[in-house]
């Protein structure tokens, strides 16, 4: 009883109860969200889950280095194509960590290579590699194995839910290590002032790769469970060049360096798309093509600025009044 | 492999590098110049191709009637783009690299815009057309006709460009632009003008490659990112800024891409990214570079 107590003190004390019971509250609302919820939105969930797994672990190496990746959609193919080839004889867990890891394996091979490239051209570098892995990858089907496309052994609804509710907690908690540790430390000296951060004896190049091959691990993952739910795979539906701008779209349209806005913002985000695909299925990717342009011109700073820009302009209408 | 095989791999790919020259010519103007770095490029040339295909197979036009139509709707299309969205862009953000990020990123919604909007009007099938399939006999090698004259219209059109830019007056303002925008400003050039019909001359090229492209290839309406990557590469490989550099390092691809898919069809791609890796390792400056 005392060390309850004592742990209830020492949260109020530090002011951070009511963020750990909301987030109690939300992942109990969670595991349990198989029982009360209708299966349409274990769907929906779960789709919801993709999108903040590839958001913040993009926000986890490009957020704070500011090398704007955009190999997001190899990583999540290259899970994909994990749960393909491993799904019937390795189990889907082990198919899952397989994919995880091939990913991370990837991109430190990967960063090694480009991660000295700064800017643009780092960008585009990944950008191709989308490209590059899509290509391959039908060459290789149709070269050795005479077809196109697979089928994965699906697994029930709820498993794919369970799994990437466990992923995503993963992900928080890596986050949260990640910015108490020395490595993230590096990252966002690197993000500041790379050359500085090189003068200070911090090794840039490797905390780079580190970065980028952690946050790889959960794209990864990510897309060994997603395979399960879409059945059939092909290069062009598992390295979906739009899988590396989502990411990179959610973080600027929520403008927050925080993995809890970003999470806010895939929830926004795929509302819209489910909205959007529903109403207007063959207007929906010219919309999100407009959605897009229209942030990236009239939200600058994310909707975190927004808002805070309007809520500043509430208080200052009210504060004028009151004075009057 | 004999004497033959390699003369028609290395004129193929000549004639295909003409049309990666224009198209990278098109993106080095931009991104060289505007400093945007325009995803949608690609759709550009797609625009021009289904334009092109549309008043050929429709209305029964003349391909270049469909080349001049392409050339001015994209290049009215990029004017139009680089005032609305890139210069205000340019006022919202402060340093060069979060500009060339978010350009990034709004170019990839135009991508979308563009695409779907083909997609919406023309249908998203596969499209070809005949014109001209004749070939010229040169001793045993034969060659097609169409490639033949698109070849020459690319590197016609490609030199009219260079040019526009060596000689004439809004050249001269382009060329001061790109070198040092406040200096340029304080002389009198119209930056933001003058950067714009850059863009546009950009996305113009682009237009008018891809319904050189409708000539010969067959036609999609996603086609446009594959060729939005290769004048990537071909930018890298020829040099930034760097006009001519874009011609022959397009043609340099085109015969490399000649080569592999002579060999291994569905490779192309992956070497062109190959390419792309040793030259960023060992000239990342460009092969033309001093």
């Amino acid at each position: 009883m005392v060390e309850t107590k004592g742990l209830v003190g020492s949260l109020i004390r530090s002011g951070t109860t009511l963020r750990t019971a909301a987030l109690v509250a939300v992942a109990a609302a969670l595991v349990g969200a198989p029982w009360y919820l209708p299966a349409y939105s274990l769907v929906f969930l779960s789709n919801l889950g993709m999108y903040v797994v590839l958001t913040v672990s993009w926000m986890l190496f490009a957020g704070t280095t500011g090398y704007i990746s955009l190999a997001s959609a190899v990583f999540f193919g290259l899970g994909v194509y994990a749960a393909v080839l491993w799904r019937t004889s390795l189990g889907f867990w082990t198919a899952v960590l397989l994919g995880g890891l091939i990913s991370s394996a990837a991109a430190a091979g990967m960063g090694v290579v480009t991660l000295r490239l700064r800017g643009a051209y780092f960008s585009m570098f990944t950008l191709g590699a989308v490209e590059l892995a899509t290509s391959a990858t039908r060459w290789g089907e149709a070269h050795f194995f005479g077809r196109v496309g697979r089928i994965v052994l699906p697994v029930g609804q709820e498993v794919i839910y369970y799994a990437m509710l466990a992923l995503l907690g993963l992900l928080f908690a890596a986050w949260e290590l990640v910015q108490r540790s020395k490595l993230g430390m590096a990252l966002r000296c690197i993000g500041e002032d790379e050359e500085a951060a090189a003068h200070i004896g911090i090794p840039t190049t490797r905390v780079k790769v580190v970065g980028f091959s952690l946050s790889a691990v959960f794209m990864g993952c990510a897309g060994a469970i997603m395979a399960t739910r879409w059945t059939y795979v092909d290069p062009r539906i598992a390295f979906n060049l739009q899988l590396s701008f989502i990411p990179v779209l959610i973080a600027v349209f929520t403008g927050s360096r925080r993995p809890y806005g970003a999470a806010l913002g895939a929830v926004l985000f795929v509302a819209l798309e489910d909205f959007l695909i529903t109403r207007l299925p063959y207007h929906y990717m010219l919309l999100f093509g407009l959605v897009m342009v229209a942030v990236m011109l009239y939200s600058p700073g994310g909707v975190t600025a927004f808002v805070s820009r309007w809520w500043e302009q509430v208080l200052a209408w009210a504060g004028g009044r009151g004075g009057r | 492999m004999e004497l033959n095989r390699v003369l028609d791999i290395v004129l193929g790919g000549v004639m295909l590098g003409g049309i990666y020259g224009l198209v990278s010519l098109g993106l080095n103007l931009q991104y060289g110049v505007a400093r945007v770095l325009n995803v949608a490029h690609g759709e550009f040339a797609t625009l021009g191709a289904f334009l092109t295909w549309w008043l050929y197979v429709r209305a029964g036009m003349s391909p270049f009637v469909g080349l001049a139509a392409a050339l001015g709707l994209s290049f009215g299309l990029g004017w139009a783009l680089y005032r609305l969205v890139f210069a205000r862009l340019q006022r919202l953000v402060r340093s060069l690299e979060a500009f060339e990020a978010a350009c990034m990123l709004t170019s990839f919604g135009i991508l979308f815009v563009i695409q779907n909007v083909v997609i919406l009007a023309w249908g998203a099938d596969v499209r070809s057309y005949s014109y001209l399939p004749g070939a010229v006999r040169l001793g045993e090698l034969v060659l097609p006709v169409n490639r033949i004259i698109i070849f020459g219209v690319s590197v016609g059109l490609g030199g009219l460009f260079y040019a526009l830019l060596k000689r004439t007056r809004i050249g001269k303002a382009i060329r001061a632009a790109a070198q040092d925008r406040s200096g340029a400003a304080s002389v009198g050039v119209d930056v933001q003008n003058v950067l714009g019909i850059c863009f546009a001359l950009g996305t113009g090229a682009a237009g008018a490659a891809g319904s050189l492209i409708s000539m010969v290839y067959s036609i999609h309406p996603i086609m446009g990112f594959e060729y939005t990557v290769i004048a990537i590469i071909v930018v890298v490989l020829g040099g930034l800024g760097n006009i001519p550099g874009s011609l022959l390092g397009g043609v340099l691809l085109g015969v490399v891409g000649t080569a592999v898919t002579y060999w291994q069809p569905g490779l192309a791609v992956v070497a062109y990214y190959f390419l792309f890796v040793v030259l960023l390792w060992w000239r990342p400056k460009g092969l033309l570079a001093a």
